[in-house]
């Protein structure tokens, strides 16, 4: 009876997990959508869009329904099988960030236990990186294949933009790591549950990280790759109808989960500020895991605000200012960062002595 | 270079500082600036629920007025027609028969009358040319439709209900607008 011996609970369990993530980030990409009109409007004193629904509550819904009524083109001189695979590569690869990351304690249903994580593989925070930096090829993929100046000019761009600043947040995060000992998503958590947040530690790691997390979702003030004014659009300048809301819904996905990656590493993740989540077990049971992904979407929310608050601020740099930012500022700060953390963890592992 | 008026601003061009070079704390600041912006008061006026205030004198869609009696005032004299700098009147005479006393007021009348409202600038010239007082400029703005025929007026868009058949509705379409004297 080898089928008996296989733990049947746990695939329904992970499959059930993985389809509420999925849809979970779908709807909260859909919901920046209308967040980022939302808030664009009130920044610039109007009052965005308020029609559909109350508040205008259903105008992702209608966006949706427009991109899908909308004609499918497929341009003549261009590589079909990439043209179409470049926008499902860049929504896949950010879908697959989310399978890492913990996003609320655990869960006692029937005896069991079940966290509420897809995977806690010890090595989170590679793979994470692993999948953000595979990210590019759908960038890449889709402006090489329209057969377009301005899209290969934009993929050529989001390329060396996404190398450049990916460096300097692997280095901003190995001060992190140091201090963590650890590359377990839910460890670092944990690590962070008695309140000692990360940035308390790390504020320039943050800060890093934090720029380095904007270029890599193409937001303003780096979204050189689809800059209108220059490029008409970028790499997603040929597409339209759905697929090219892929490429737009992949940069909310992107801009949620790296929102997620933050609060996650820097601010402590699920973790309820200034109660004692082990006792909250206690007294709620269940309810206090459910608390605590309210908590993290708390967080990410207001992540996802100040990344919007940012691009409706700040005007886009240009070219040369971008890469000198990231190569000769953002990364000689972060090796700086590290080495000064290195020191320090060493001193105090001594005991502070020299 | 001499200037030629005494409001010439020279250029600033220092050297930024560190803290500008570094833009953390300019965009801080900038930052700032847009999160007053998001708190403020919204001037947007909700269109269709919400009506702007007009000035007493505004200038929208032409009427053709009737008198107390309901017959048209218009007598087909032309003078608005020659008195548009856009040249968007036309119109068509014909001479009142017998048993139509309740109808015009005068004994020649516009059988047809065409305004085109894409072609009119509303300024409100054929209104103050008019000696019968028979057009008004009224209050009711935004005409849309879906062909330019359409955006053509004609009588029957332009006449006012009568005043003594349907008053509530005389009253509604000549609005509480002033004519500018
Ligand atoms: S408002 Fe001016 S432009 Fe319009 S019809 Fe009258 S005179 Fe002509
Ligand atoms: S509207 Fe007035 S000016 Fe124009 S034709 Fe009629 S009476 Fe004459």
């Amino acid at each position: 009876m080898v089928l008996l011996s296989f733990d049947w609970f746990l695939i329904i369990e992970k499959a059930i997990l993985i389809s509420i993530v999925i849809v979970a980030s779908l709807v909260i990409a859909m919901y920046e959508t209308w967040g980022e009109r939302k808030v664009a409007a009130f920044i610039q004193d109007r009052i965005g869009p308020d029609r559909a629904g109350f508040g205008g509550i259903l105008q992702p819904l209608a966006d949706g329904m427009k991109l899908f009524m909308k004609e499918e083109i497929i341009p003549n001189s261009s590589n079909k099988f990439l043209f179409v695979m470049g926008p499902g590569l860049a929504m896949l690869t950010a879908m697959m960030t989310s399978a890492v990351i913990p996003w609320g304690g655990h869960l006692e249903i029937m005896g069991r236990t079940v966290p509420l994580q897809i995977a806690d593989i010890n090595i989170g925070i590679l793979y994470v990186f692993g999948v953000v930096s595979l990210g590019v090829y759908g960038v890449m993929i889709g402006g090489w294949a329209s057969n377009n100046k301005f899209s290969l000019m934009a993929a050529l761009r989001g390329a060396s933009q996404m190398i450049s600043y990916e460096l300097a947040m692997g280095l901003s995060l190995i001060a992190l790591l140091m201090l963590t000992g650890t590359l377990s998503l839910r460890t670092i958590v944990e690590q962070q549950s008695t309140g000692h947040w990360n940035i308390w530690y790390q504020p320039l790691g943050f800060i890093i990280f934090f720029v380095c997390a904007l270029a890599e979702c193409n937001r303003t003030p780096f979204d050189l790759p689809e800059a209108e004014s220059e490029l008409n659009f970028g790499y997603h300048q040929e597409y339209s109808s759905m697929k090219l809301g892929f490429y737009l819904f992949a940069e909310y996905v992107n801009m949620f989960i790296s929102c997620v990656i933050m609060a996650t590493l820097f601010f402590g993740g699920y973790d309820i500020p200034f109660v004692n989540d082990a006792h909250l077990y206690e007294i709620w049971g269940n309810w206090a895991a459910l608390a605590q992904v309210v908590m993290l979407m708390a967080k990410v929310i207001f992540g996802i605000f100040v990344f919007m608050w940012i691009r409706w601020t700040v005007p886009r740099f240009r070219y040369d200012q971008l890469m000198n930012l990231g190569w000769k500022g953002l990364i000689p700060l972060a090796l700086a960062n590290m080495v000064i953390t290195a020191v320090v963890a060493l001193l105090k592992y001594n005991n502070w002595h020299f | 270079m001499q200037s030629l008026t005494n409001r010439v601003k020279p250029v600033d061009r220092k050297p930024m500082t560190f803290l500008e070079k570094i833009y953390l704390w300019e965009i801080a600041k900038g930052m700032m600036i847009t999160i007053k912006h998001f708190f403020r008061r919204k001037p947007t006026i909700k269109y269709p629920e919400e009506k702007r205030e007009f000035s007493s004198v505004f200038r929208g869609l032409h009427i053709l007025n009737r008198d107390e009696q309901g017959r048209e005032r218009c007598t087909a004299c032309g003078l608005c027609a020659v008195a548009c700098p856009a040249e968007a009147i036309t119109m068509e005479a014909a001479e009142r028969k017998k048993g139509e006393e309740h109808l015009y007021r005068e004994e020649k009348y516009a059988a047809r009358y065409e305004i085109n409202m894409l072609r009119c600038i509303f300024c409100g010239l054929c209104e103050e040319a008019c000696p019968k007082d028979a057009i008004y400029l009224s209050q009711t703005f935004t005409p849309s439709n879906l062909t330019r025929a359409q955006f053509i007026y004609k009588k029957d868009d332009l006449l006012i209900p009568d005043p003594n058949k349907d008053p509530e509705l005389y009253a509604k379409a000549l609005g509480d607008r002033k004519k500018p004297q």
